[in-house]
């Protein structure tokens, strides 16, 4: 029950944090797509065994959270609940991969620990993109990008939809769980055929309810497509904003740039 | 069973997107054609529906856990596969971006696992194969209950392939399968119990909701034609992008391509493969990397590693020092920006 409630709430601020006005959020939609699909490629284009080449990708969420004034403790509570995931995927890695591949000192590391550290890395980053993406951008805003990448009209109608009513439907979740749980003892309760109904009255509600919206739309002269109120246009900061990114990142996954520093900081010079 | 980015290589999850942003296209068609635009915003609440459904759960009887609808088969019942398909995707969609739930790369897989086999195989073969024109109780728990286990079978051995042509992660094929086949049973088996419930329950109450989607059925022919095509593409892409980024695990790829096409297609496939590698090298993104990976994987075969070894304490050093500074700048920018952005 807390699950539900918690979910719902997270998915409430995560679209309220979309809502600032920052430097951030006043770019075009667009390239903030762009930079975040550019920095995910990135990230998972390195060969399994890398770790250290991956570190400097760290700048992107360093320099993107602060600037964008999203919570710093908000961000970890949600990482932290996904990271049991990120090291289930990974675990089997050391498990099946035992051959020595690097000595630290007198210590030896297997490969399989080399590329699950890598596996927690990736997962780390490529996850934070994705909420920095939404904060900055809002879903709507990443519905008008989509659409002006030419994804199809009706797709992207329906996302709007399915988003828009995502807050209707849930808080009415909520609700219907809270009312079950009151009324349930325990495990009593929380069967299968109590379920079922409850989720078969709330799928016929929704019907009803999909089909008055539709109605409603349409009498108000909807024929399919949504009109912005200003159309989307490239300012020199968001093409600046976009090039100087996708530049570096080009840098980071080429140059193993932590080596680098390594190399000067301790003075061995391959 | 949704992917994460973090086990997927640019070449799959690059031609995975290819292949579900082409469904996506033929879908947005067929939905315009067929089910008239302007059902469109019904096909939105319905998938805010599955939403709110994931946020309930019921617990499974003498196993202690508890389980939710899945969603997949029971749009299609509902709206026909196209449709269901484009509602499908755009959940994941929303998942991906909210809650972290599959990565943005991983979509085109995950919208291929999920979307593509229980609206596009699950639901037209099996499903309605079993409950035609005359549903039944009876046959709405056989079609939905076999049609759950099948699509997530197929799905689960989607993750794995495409886990394993990535090639990030060490686990062995046969381990994977043996893993993930008999947890998506079980799953399968409450996805369609659930979906099957639900749909009779509705069906008594409403039953003129399960005929909204009599016409749109797809005709299996076009369907298998559609899905030799989309899997050239695949193959095409894949073996692009494949000598583009110089994977490790190029034989892992072929043996599955050649597994999921057959020859015909594979020497098909080659020969877009040729004239994309040599596009590549005409309009070469980043010459220097990948003649630099050539000529290493060449100087060792199978060991892309070993010039690291005697460099990997200068590598730790280095690696905590760009942390330290990444953490340092994000401080930097925190105090800056507290209050003048």
């Amino acid at each position: 029950m807390a699950d539900i409630a918690r979910s719902f709430n997270d998915l409430n601020f995560l679209d309220h944090l979309s809502t600032g006005n920052s430097f951030l959020h006043r770019l075009d939609p667009r390239v903030k797509l762009l930079t975040v699909m550019g920095f995910i490629f990135a990230v998972v284009s390195f060969p399994r065994y890398e770790i250290s080449s991956l570190l400097p990708f760290f700048f992107f969420p360093a320099v993107m959270i602060p600037l964008a004034n999203i919570p710093v403790r908000y961000l970890m509570r949600k990482y932290l609940f996904l990271l049991p995931f990120a090291v289930l995927i990974g675990i089997f890695n050391p498990i099946f991969d035992r051959e020595p591949f690097a000595f630290i000192g007198p210590l030896a590391v297997s490969g399989g620990m080399i590329s699950f550290l890598s596996i927690l890395i990736r997962f780390t980053l490529t996850i934070l993109a994705a909420f920095i993406l939404v904060a900055v951008t809002g879903f709507n805003g990443i519905c008008l990008a989509l659409k002006r990448f030419k994804v199809p009209e009706v797709f992207c109608v329906q996302l709007m939809m399915l988003y828009r009513y995502i807050f209707v439907l849930s808080s009415e979740a909520v609700k219907m769980a809270r009312a079950r749980e009151l009324r349930s003892f325990g495990r009593k309760g929380q069967g299968i055929k109590p379920y079922v109904s409850l989720i078969g009255h709330l799928l016929l509600r929704t019907w009803d309810r999909a089909r008055r919206v539709h109605t409603a739309m349409l009498s108000r002269g909807f024929h399919g497509k949504f009109y912005m109120r200003r159309p989307l246009a490239l300012k020199a900061s968001d093409v600046i904003f976009c090039l100087a990114w996708l530049f570096l990142f080009i840098v980071f996954r080429l140059y193993d740039i932590p080596a680098v520093i390594g190399e000067i900081l301790t003075g061995a010079v391959a | 069973m949704h992917m994460a980015d973090a086990l997927i290589s640019p070449a799959v999850g690059g031609a995975m997107w290819a292949v579900s942003a082409g469904l996506i296209g033929y879908c947005s068609k067929k939905v315009k054609e067929d089910l008239d635009e302007r059902k469109v915003p019904l096909m939105g609440v319905m998938g805010a529906f599955i939403f709110a459904a994931q946020m309930i759960n019921f617990t499974i009887p003498a196993t202690g856990s508890s389980g939710h609808l899945g969603g997949g088969l029971i749009l299609a019942i509902l709206l026909g596969p196209y449709a269901a398909f484009l509602v499908i995707s755009s959940v994941l969609v929303v998942q991906a971006l909210f809650f972290a739930d599959g990565g943005l790369l991983a979509l085109g897989c995950n919208i291929f696992n999920l979307g593509f086999f229980p609206a596009f195989v699950a639901y037209p073969l099996i499903y309605k194969k079993i409950v035609k024109d005359s549903a039944s109780p009876g046959r709405i728990l056989t079609g939905s209950l076999l049609a759950a286990i099948i699509g997530l079978q197929l799905g689960a051995f989607g993750v794995v392939l495409e886990t394993l042509c990535s090639g990030i992660t060490s686990l062995p094929f046969t381990t994977f399968v043996a893993l993930m086949q008999p947890i998506h049973l079980g799953i399968g088996i409450v996805e369609g119990l659930v979906t099957a419930a639900v749909v009779s329950f509705v069906w008594k109450a409403n039953p003129e909701i399960l005929d909204l989607k009599a016409s749109t059925a797809p005709s299996p022919i076009m369907h298998a034609r559609q899905v030799a095509i989309v899997l050239l593409v695949a193959a095409a892409f894949t073996g692009g992008f494949v000598s583009w980024f110089a994977s490790e695990h190029p034989d892992g790829l072929e043996w599955a391509i050649e597994k999921v096409t057959g020859k015909e297609e594979l020497e098909n496939a080659y020969n877009i493969q040729d004239a994309l590698a040599q596009l590549q090298e005409k309009s070469a993104f980043l010459p220097d990397y990948s003649l630099k990976v050539s000529e290493a994987a060449a100087a060792q075969p199978g060991q892309d590693q070993d010039p690291r070894l005697g460099t990997s304490v200068s590598g730790i050093v280095g690696g905590f020092f760009t942390l330290c500074l990444a953490v340092l700048v994000g401080f930097a920018l925190k105090k800056r920006s507290a209050g003048s952005w």
